[in-house]
């Protein structure tokens, strides 16, 4: 059964042998070492010219990237932890995301930077963090996530050939996740549907009307995966899924049309949202859905699970207080119907 | 035309266009800010006249210099128009008045105020151009305030590693700012280039032949395929940093004046040749501003948040 890791990796073998234009770059990322997360393993033996190893420097591996992007090539690179986002915020935001509109639509910018992100491996406060929150509602950016749904090479490749800057956004826990099967395993009891043009969504419909619709993204798609099973055995409660691939700019109709959903006919009830991301609360993607939400649907009533506003701690019971469960789903979910 | 013709009117089609940029502040023509050129014309125009058409230019908050240097590569000649046009936000400017002062691109040319964040930039344009053998360099531009910028050093350190066509002119005007440089660069200004292995070509001038001379060299090295070169140009900037922000005593300002790099060159043109400059800017900046100024300006449309 194929993972997400061997999905990222294919996917950048196949756009090194299909593009010319395509170049890899980052830290550690040449054979046989393969990268710290092995993403890229076997790149640099099959395309030696074309993936790059640079020292540490994540300004610079990514305003080179900006570079090349501007000069015709198409550069993807991996900042070993998405931690250090942190490293590339200026070049992000006033070179590579600025240069599209600031110059008017005479260039393209197709550039894509990986990131690990995410905790639950005892890492630590810096080598932990979900950071995408930093990153959302940058102009001209794109920040994308995978998650175990669907095809996420393809959806890497789908960022490669793109024309603007896109922040590749992998959760560390779902590259040895097996790639999930539609109808199969923990999604059996669910209508799988997907839909978006270029970077896909996907929603997951229980099998009798919904009392709540749980938002989310990436590796935390795991943990709603598991509340909602525990909801629709222990508690009778079902729940839709709304899984996006697109974090920003913000698409959230799918949502809405699930929400539409969550609303006995006449009951007289309010819609139900619940959103579920591993950054913190504060700021948080789900509080940007939830407002979006509530200008959207009348009547709306809302509970965000995310991380407590604090760094994450590298002793596990701290660590694992501190980062969203499945069962802080479960009970807000409780807590919302 | 002579050389030191085409040399003189480059420098007076950027004192030119500088002066007119300020006179039209208080006309309430331009808005925002602006950082003149003024007193280090010699540089661009030294430096383009050994540069190549199809060499790519990565510049900075001090960029219409370049940028008029630039373009008298071009057939066509410099755009003061629509440089012009981009400072008024007009739809007509190079970026459609998007940009404004800092931020305008045009062919290989290319400006962003970040300082020190062009550097990378700049870094992997050169990483393209080789990688696609097309023969060009980049030039980047930076000042004596850049050097306290971290991402300069990463950047050095890059295109020395991966041996990229990469020049980096840095233009010592002896002010970031207002902040002097004995107070923001300890160290050799050299040696920051040299410790990376990069070949420095260095000079104290406002000759326009001079620096002509020494940039040659080095444009010459990069192109080669030996990897990057640093340019140091140590000059003088004898405007304030931007518009109102000069703490500098007069004498001081008097005392640069000697430097200026066009009575230098003027010496070795005829009366008939400088009057003959003169006429021809002026004509040329008369109509760019006029047509500019009657230009429309830009509507937003629906490509918020694309």
């Amino acid at each position: 059964m194929s993972t997400v890791l061997e999905a990222l990796n294919s996917a950048l073998l196949t756009a090194l042998e299909s593009d010319p234009r395509v170049y890899v770059l980052g830290e550690d990322i040449l054979d046989p070492y393969g990268g710290a997360f092995k993403v890229t393993r076997g790149l640099s033996t099959r395309f030696p010219g074309r993936v790059l190893t640079t020292p540490i420097s994540e300004a610079a591996i990514v305003g080179a990237a900006a570079g090349m992007a501007l000069r015709g090539l198409r550069p993807v690179a991996e900042i070993m932890f998405g931690d250090f986002v942190t490293l590339i915020a200026d070049q992000v935001v006033n070179h590579a995301a600025k240069f599209r509109w600031m110059y008017n639509e005479n260039v393209r910018v197709p550039l894509v930077v990986r990131a690990p992100m995410g905790g639950r491996r005892g890492y630590g406060p810096t080598h932990s963090q979900s950071l995408e929150k930093m990153f959302l509602g940058v102009p001209g950016l794109k920040v994308l996530a995978p998650s175990a749904l669907g095809d996420p090479g393809a959806l890497l490749l789908a960022a490669i050939a793109d024309d603007d800057p896109v922040l590749f956004v992998e959760h560390k826990l779902l590259y040895t996740r097996p790639l999930l099967q539609a109808g199969q395993g923990d999604l059996a009891d669910f209508t799988l549907e997907s839909g978006g043009e270029l970077f896909p969504y996907f929603v997951l419909r229980p099998p009798y009307p919904p009392r709540l619709t749980i938002a989310t993204y990436g590796y935390n798609f795991e943990l709603a995966r598991a509340a909602a099973l525990e909801l629709m055995m222990e508690h009778e409660i079902f729940a839709e899924m709304v899984v996006f691939s697109q974090l920003s700019p913000f698409d959230l109709t799918p949502l809405f049309d699930s929400l539409a959903r969550t609303l006995r006919p006449g009951s007289g009830q309010a819609h139900r949202l619940l959103t579920v991301e591993e950054g913190t609360l504060t700021l948080g993607w789900g509080a940007e859905v939830a407002a979006r939400a509530a200008e959207a649907v009348s009547g709306l009533r809302v509970r965000r699970v995310a991380a407590r506003d604090l760094p994450i701690a590298n002793a596990r019971p701290l660590e694992d207080a501190i980062l969203p469960q499945a069962q802080d789903i479960v009970a807000a979910a409780l807590s919302l119907v | 035309m002579t050389d030191n013709f085409a040399l003189y009117r480059v420098m007076l089609l950027i004192r030119r266009f500088e002066e007119r940029l300020l006179a039209e502040f208080s006309t309430g023509k331009l808005v925002g800010t602006t950082h003149t050129y003024i007193g280090q014309e010699a540089d661009a125009a030294g430096i383009f006249s050994a540069a190549s058409p199809e060499d790519v230019v990565f510049s900075n908050h001090r960029c219409h210099g370049h940028f008029l240097a630039y373009g008298a590569l071009s057939p066509e000649g410099s755009d003061p128009y629509r440089l012009a046009a981009e400072l008024m936000g007009k739809a007509t400017g190079l970026v459609g008045g998007r940009g404004g002062s800092q931020h305008i691109q045009w062919r290989n040319f290319y400006s962003n105020g970040i300082q020190g964040g062009i550097v990378p930039v700049a870094t992997g344009m050169a990483l393209a151009e080789k990688e696609k053998q097309t023969g060009s360099i980049v030039l980047v531009f930076i000042g004596d305030g850049t050097l306290g910028e971290g991402a300069l050093y990463e950047s050095l350190n890059l295109a020395a590693l991966w041996r990229l066509p990469l020049l980096v002119v840095l233009e010592n005007n002896r002010y970031a700012q207002t902040t002097p440089v004995e107070l923001a660069v300890a160290g050799s200004m050299s040696g920051r280039f040299a410790a990376f292995g990069l070949p420095v070509w260095e000079r104290e001038t406002s000759d326009v032949l001079e620096v002509r001379a020494l940039a040659g060299e080095a444009i010459a090295h990069v192109r080669s395929g030996a990897g990057p070169a640093a340019l140091i140009l140590h000059t003088y900037r004898f405007m304030a940093h931007s518009k109102g922000d000069d703490p500098r005593p007069p004498e001081e300002l008097a005392r640069i004046r000697q430097f200026d790099p066009l009575t230098i060159h003027a010496a070795r043109l005829s009366p008939a040749e400088l009057d003959a400059a003169e006429a021809e800017v002026s004509a040329l900046l008369a109509d760019a501003f006029s047509r500019a100024e009657s230009d429309p300006f830009p509507v937003l449309g629906n490509q918020v948040n694309r």
